[in-house]
């Protein structure tokens, strides 16, 4: 147990480091950088809770997908280091007060409901051959069914409003139809004369 | 002697016993992979080299095996070049980035009946995880260079790794259903019991998709627009040299060992053998092996996968980025999608070889 609580420790101070060096660093390609370690600190500490599939779906989704266009954009944008850093000592009131307010309704979440129902002590053992996977797909299949497909239709819908909006017709675009190109045949194109090679006079 | 060895052994805490034992597991699959690494090098010239009628390598050691060995120390002994306006730190780091999902993948791979790292039950959405990571090496590289050529190598390469990780993504999606687990070790057991009992056959839509986009992640012709010599020079990786470019490299055949041994295990069976079942062929001498499955097969199958990558290298032009784009997207995509359908009703159905798993 031992063990377990110093890589928990371990992971969680990087995980603290890395979240300041988001807000700290003046770089914003090296911010996102932090953001990514930050995401895979969270995961190894879901890991050590035994949400195994949360871990890596969270790798897989934030760091695999989101993040990667999130560095896209930054890459593109051409950021004023000095606006940033100017924004820092204007916004941090701000911030420490929406801070403030996470804290508060962690505090409630954690500690107040523990307080009240005096039940759970850290996590409960799971059984051997328990698969967190499974366990999870057998009760959004069923159970909550109804919001998944919800879920599903609001995506679904946000990737057709995203495609419409940014798709544009513009005159005069050269575009290949490439069953049209396959589908061509010498004799539509080449006319054969036959000729002689010289007239005989 | 023996005694002492064991009495120590025993004595050590359990903990110490399974952290030691875990490591040796993971240094004996590192090495192993390396090696294959190294002599894939040299596998790719010869098999290139005689389809278009060359020797390849001959001169270092017996028919040149030993060329990867004089490749490493030639590049190990060159100077690495840091661009005086490059972010140093992620300049350094962005080969690293590329290589360790690479390793790091065979964690959950089972190379035989009992030796895999880590049985875990997550085994698939792992893989696809740590594919999923391998694309920061290769755009940090690319931004970290400060290089416009190196710049747009990485934004062609991470556009075309994220779309095909979909269709990727979508094609694993089909083999767990139809093997009924997440993890590795029981997909190649679902498949056991030869060649008609593999997913190669009914998932084949999925199959191909799965191994085209393979060739597509790791950037392989006629993929390889992200280091298309005849347009950016050579992509994100232009001002890289010596170790440092000894590591991309290195990682983009890791890539290609490890998307290999994936297809192979998720198609072909993995380590089971083909002709599981073939009896007769256990009365013959020396013939057993065919039989058995094992580290051998898998060995096979990914040697044949590897093959093809080299293959499909001396064959085709590269693509037209748009191309790439639409093959990706329009193509590949709806595919699969509609393959899963096609095998959701039929597992509904009870037809085919997953019927009865879904229990």
């Amino acid at each position: 147990m031992l063990f377990h609580s110093i890589l928990f420790y371990v992971f969680a101070a990087i995980m603290f480091g890395a979240a300041l060096g988001v807000v700290f660093s003046r770089n914003p390609v090296h911010a996102v950088m932090f953001l990514v370690l930050t995401f895979f600190n969270a995961a190894v500490l879901w890991l050590m809770a035994e949400a195994e599939f949360l871990a890596i779906v969270l790798v897989l989704v934030y760091v695999g997908a989101v993040m990667v266009l999130f560095l896209f954009v930054v890459m593109m944008l051409d950021v004023d280091v000095e606006a940033a850093q100017r924004g820092l000592t204007r916004f941090a009131p701000l911030g420490i007060g929406i801070a403030l307010i996470m804290v508060v309704e962690l505090i409630q979440v954690i500690w107040l409901r523990s307080q009240i129902s005096q039940t759970s002590s850290g996590f409960a053992a799971t059984p051997e051959g328990y698969s967190n996977t499974k366990a999870l797909g057998s009760v959004l299949y069923t159970e909550h069914v109804y919001a998944f497909e919800i879920a599903a239709v609001i995506l679904l819908l946000a990737i057709v409003a995203a495609i419409t909006l940014t798709m544009r017709k513009r005159p005069g675009l050269k575009v290949q139809d490439i069953s049209a190109q396959v589908a061509v045949r010498a004799k539509d194109r080449v006319r054969i004369v036959k000729m002689d090679a010289e007239k005989k006079s | 002697m023996i005694e002492f060895f064991t009495e120590a052994w025993n004595s050590l805490p359990p903990l110490v016993q399974y952290l030691t034992v875990t490591t040796w597991k993971i240094l004996i699959v590192t090495i192993g992979v390396i090696l294959i690494v190294a002599f894939s090098t040299y596998f790719e010239r010869k098999v290139i080299g005689s389809m278009q009628a060359r020797i390849g390598p001959n001169r270092v050691g017996p028919f040149g095996l030993l060329q990867p060995f004089a490749d490493v120390i030639k590049l190990l002994i060159k100077e690495v070049i840091v661009p005086s306006q490059s972010s140093k730190f992620l300049f350094v780091i962005a080969p690293l980035l590329s290589l360790t999902p690479a390793l790091a993948t065979w964690a959950v791979i089972p190379l035989n009946d009992w030796y895999v790292i880590a049985d875990i039950n997550a085994g698939l959405l792992y893989v696809l995880a740590l594919t999923s990571v391998g694309v920061y090496g290769v755009i940090l590289a690319g931004w970290a260079t400060n290089s416009k050529y190196a710049l747009l190598g990485a934004m062609r390469s991470a556009a075309q790794i994220v779309a095909y990780e979909i269709a990727m993504g979508f094609a694993l999606v089909g083999v767990l259903m139809a093997g009924g687990s997440l993890n590795l070790g029981a997909i190649v057991e679902a498949q056991a019991g030869g060649v008609s009992h593999w997913f190669l056959l009914p998932l084949l839509p999925l199959f191909v998709v799965y191994w085209v986009s393979g060739v597509a992640e790791t950037n392989r012709a006629p993929f390889d627009v992200a280091e298309g010599e005849s347009e950016i020079v050579a992509g994100f990786h232009v001002e890289y040299s010596g170790v440092a470019f000894a590591v991309f490299f290195l990682a983009e055949y890791a890539n290609m060992v490890l998307i290999s041994t994936l297809t192979a295990i998720f198609f072909l069976g993995g380590w089971a053998s083909p002709f599981e079942g073939w009896t007769f062929l256990n009365d013959i001498a020396g013939l057993a092996w065919l039989t058995a499955g094992g580290l051998h097969w898998l060995f096979l199958k990914m040697c044949f996968f590897m093959y093809t990558f080299f293959w499909l290298r001396a064959t085709f032009p590269r693509y037209r980025y748009d191309q790439i784009m639409r093959l990706g997207w329009k193509v590949f995509i709806p595919v699969t999608i509609v393959w899963i359908a096609v095998e959701g009703v039929m597992a509904w159905f009870q037809i085919g070889p997953w019927a009865g798993l879904n229990a």
